[in-house]
């Protein structure tokens, strides 16, 4: 409501239009877009396969993993929480799914379809069990939501190590590989197809359903979300359980396209997800953020990384680089919060 | 604001000019502060002398707190300057006020609540022995200061065990230790018993008299008569007058502070009342902040809750809408069977609670306007259909009530926490107005917002009980509870002591209830 006096424009410089303009979009827009143009612009000149379509799909396909996953993550971050436990659900339903799998097709050989069908939905309901644990604890008993996913982490951790004794499940059967991971439908690989029915999903929850307003309410402020007859334990609760079951499409899809399971096989997922929400804006004492942004923040972290591997540039150094600028995009968020205000 | 009468230029003529005075130790010129759209302190004036006890004087939300914030070094002004002893200074947080010989002490503390009084009286100034702390130094000094002060205090207690009254005895030694020439006292008898009060005036009496000078902050119109020497009375963020409290009678301060009379200010309600909409009968809440409450609020009435601050009677009011555990007694509303009170159940039955606490449990500060607005009502069905917003109904809900309610300028996309407190208590009521709500809670309605949004305030709760409406008013403001009500309760310690109907309704017999000393000698002799 800060109108700028006449004398102001007066005196005002052509650049000082140019400045207030730029500080204008990225108020409203954050710093991703700029994040995102530079990286590419860098790449595609600096590396002709990087605009290969090749790669391009290659992008698109490792991308979608992190997508997933940091939807579900963002719905629990919205909440003013934080879901630690993300990586190890995705090596816990890949244990689960893949030891179903081959004991029911080692006790009926014949019925693949079935025992396709049967591990994903028994992997998916483990995932949604474990939010489900994550959602009790932090909504019903108060725990707070860094510890009570830690604590999960933790034991699943041991719980997948223990059940798969250290060592990889192999032997998955092709036909599971070629429906979830690299078969075609509709001209896309399945995963592709997956996250853009997920992502149109999670798009109509949080922008058109009352529910989905209630998760940014909560997040916004816990006390008034009360005050205005919601139920908050139940959109917490929901929170947590959707974040595992969307941790748990992840198990699967990962376990289709490596076609092994072990215990650690999500790991990465679990911190790259919250820097993909964080630098798509979600901000992270809740009520803040948009699906969107954390679709475009999980590809950006995922083209930095693929045109960081393209130019050949040390893994240790990928790290720093990923550091340095989940570290810029907090700060700019601040400055962005400041500036709003 | 027509009904607004500024004759404070005719008392302002021949009070003392802020500078040049003699003794002057301190004083600030045009000092001026904004806090996004809110003006919070404009072109301010004041000046302090040498071993004085200046009170600050005016409404909530007349610029007291920046001030003094600003001399504490707790904010910067945006303009103005601060002269110490004539020298203009800047200071750059508390700690630096501090070194400079200023110390405050604010209504909310600055207390490690886990730590112990020792710790807290000299943290951050530990006596040290090399890179440890000295802890038989440190006891020695504390135990030696307390004695000083006159607080007697278990220096092993940690300070979340201790009353209100003995944390202020903490946070007092606190600055006193620092040997301030200046002290700030943010009302520090708020909280304190009669004893404790004479105690604290016994220690500022003691402190002027060794040539410290004090700003007092203080509502209490005796407090001002019995403790202090100068008034600065301050008004919408300006420098109203600076006055002898010796040569100013009580009428003329109030008027000052307000700029106005009463009884053009606070509207009419025409008295109609309806059936009974709103009963308790011995309601008492676990903790005890309630106890044995029995009232009836009808259509078409507006009742007043008053009472001291933290008396219970806004607990009443949280208990109703379930937010105080109960535990005994009944709440009726519209003649039903006695309920457990949640939230949602109170919304669903028609009952709403304006909280007092618009940024912690009112408002959602970083969302938009609109949402805030339309928060409580998205379940019902005019707005969503099996879990789907309706969109459109949405945004015209949203547009009608803020229009309706004179938010200024209405901007459902921005975020409501850059509006100004007034617009924000406005969005608080429009959301409320959202879902079909026949009795209204109002909880310190006008805490924290400027004079012309009181107005619309005011004429808000008008035109809510005129059309049928029940309408509870709990209120530390006097004059507002006094003058809005029909009916009137008194509370003092979670009970109902008093109760008055309109033709009985004095500030006297008020008094008397949230003391409760008898009234039979004053009572009805002004009004």
């Amino acid at each position: 409501m800060i109108h700028p006096t006449p004398e102001s424009n007066l005196v005002a410089p052509a650049s000082f239009n140019a400045r207030a303009l730029a500080k204008r979009l990225f108020v409203s827009l954050g710093i991703l877009p700029l994040l995102l143009t530079v990286t590419l612009v860098y790449f595609a000149v600096n590396e002709p396969r990087f605009l290969s379509l090749d790669n391009l799909s290659n992008v698109m396909r490792v991308s979608t993993f992190l997508i997933i996953v940091a939807m579900g993550q963002m719905l629990v971050i919205l909440t003013a929480g934080l879901d630690l436990s993300v990586g190890s659900i995705i090596g816990f339903v890949g244990v689960v799914t893949a030891s179903l799998m081959l004991h029911l097709l080692d006790t009926y050989p014949q019925a693949v379809g079935l025992a396709i069908g049967l591990s994903v939905a028994g992997g998916l309901l483990a995932g949604v069990l474990v939010g489900a644990v994550n959602g009790i604890g932090v909504s019903l008993l108060k725990v707070s939501p860094f510890m009570m996913t830690l604590g999960t982490m933790t034991s699943l951790v041991g719980i997948s190590l223990s059940l798969t004794s250290g060592l990889p499940v192999t032997g998955i059967p092709d036909e599971f590989m070629q429906l979830f991971g690299y078969g075609r439908v509709l001209g896309m690989t399945p995963p592709v197809l997956i996250t853009l029915v997920l992502f149109v999903i999670i798009w109509l929850l949080l922008n058109r359903t009352t529910s989905g307003r209630y998760f940014y309410a909560v997040g916004a402020n816990l006390r008034a979300a009360q005050l205005s007859g919601i139920s908050t334990r139940w959109q917490l609760f929901l929170a947590y359980a959707l974040s595992g079951l969307l941790a748990a499409v992840v198990g699967v899809l990962f376990l289709a396209r490596t076609g092994s399971a072990e215990a650690l096989n999500g790991q990465p997922f679990g911190l790259q997800a919250i820097a993909a929400c964080v630098i798509g804006g979600v901000s992270l004492f809740g009520g803040i953020g948009k699906v969107r942004d954390v679709l475009l923040g999980a590809l950006f972290i995922t083209i930095l990384t693929n045109g960081m591997d393209l130019i050949r540039i040390e893994s240790y150094v990928q790290q720093i680089v990923l550091g340095a600028v989940l570290i810029l995009s907090l700060v700019a968020d601040q400055l962005r919060l400041r500036w709003t205000c | 604001m027509h009904a607004l009468v500024n004759n404070s230029q005719v008392l302002s003529a021949d009070s003392v000019p802020p500078a040049f005075a003699q003794g002057t130790v301190f004083r600030v010129e045009g000092l001026s502060k904004r806090f996004g759209a809110v003006q919070a302190l404009s072109n301010m004036a004041f000046e302090l002398r040498r071993g004085e006890v200046h009170v600050l004087f005016g409404e909530n939300g007349a610029g007291k707190s920046t001030l003094i914030n600003m001399i504490a070094g707790a904010l910067q002004p945006d303009s103005g300057c601060l002269l110490l002893n004539e020298m203009p200074v800047a200071f750059r947080d508390v700690q630096d006020a501090r070194r400079h010989g200023i110390a405050a002490m604010f209504q909310e503390f600055s207390l490690a609540p886990t730590l112990s009084v020792e710790e807290n009286v000299l943290l951050g100034a530990e006596p040290r022995r090399w890179i440890f702390i000295n802890i038989a130094e440190r006891r020695r000094r504390v135990r030696a200061a307390l004695a000083r002060f006159g607080f007697d205090l278990d220096l092993h207690a940690s300070v979340s065990q201790l009353s209100r009254a003995q944390q202020q005895m903490v946070e007092m030694t606190k600055a006193l230790l620092t040997e301030p020439k200046i002290l700030i006292l943010d009302e520090p008898t708020a909280s304190l018993s009669e004893k404790e009060t004479e105690a604290l005036f016994e220690l500022v009496n003691r402190l002027r008299e060794q040539g410290v000078s004090i700003i007092y902050i203080t509502h209490r119109i005796k407090e001002i008569y019995r403790i202090s020497d100068r008034i600065t009375v301050m008004r919408d963020g300006q420098f109203i007058s600076t006055v002898q409290t010796s040569e100013i009678a009580e009428e003329q301060l109030v008027q000052l502070m307000t700029g106005r009379c009463f009884e053009a200010f606070y509207p009419q309600i025409l008295y109609r009342p309806g059936p009974c909409l709103l009963s308790l009968h011995n309601l008492s809440s676990q903790d005890g902040s309630v106890r044995e409450v029995s009232l009836r609020v009808c259509a078409g009435e507006v009742v007043g809750l008053a009472g001291l601050v933290g008396c219970g009677k806004s607990e009443i009011g949280r208990a109703v809408f379930g937010l105080v555990a109960i535990a005994a007694g009944e709440v009726q509303v519209s003649g039903s069977p006695s309920l457990r009170p949640t939230p949602r159940k109170m919304l669903d039955r028609g009952l709403a609670y304006i909280t007092s606490d618009r940024r912690n449990e009112g408002l959602m500060m970083l969302r938009p306007t609109q949402e805030n607005i339309t928060l409580s009502a998205l379940r019902l069905s005019s707005l969503s259909f099996g879990g789907w917003l309706r969109m459109g109904a949405e945004r015209e809900a949203a547009s009608d009530l803020g229009q309706r309610m004179r938010v200024h300028p209405l901007n459902l996309d921005g975020h409501v926490g850059r509006y100004s407190g007034g617009n924000q208590q406005k969005v608080l009521i429009a959301k409320a107005l959202s879902r079909d709500t026949q009795v209204f809670i109002f909880d310190e309605p006008t805490v924290g917002i400027d004079v012309s949004a009181r107005v619309e305030v005011y004429a808000c709760i008008k035109a809510l009980a005129e059309a049928g409406h029940a309408v509870v008013i709990i209120s530390s403001d006097l004059p507002e509870v006094l003058n809005l009500s029909h009916r009137l309760y008194v509370v003092r310690d979670g009970r109902i002591v008093d109760h008055m109907d309109k033709p009985e309704i004095t500030e006297t017999r008020a008094l008397h209830g949230f003391f409760g000393t008898p009234i039979f000698s004053t009572a009805g002799a002004e009004s």
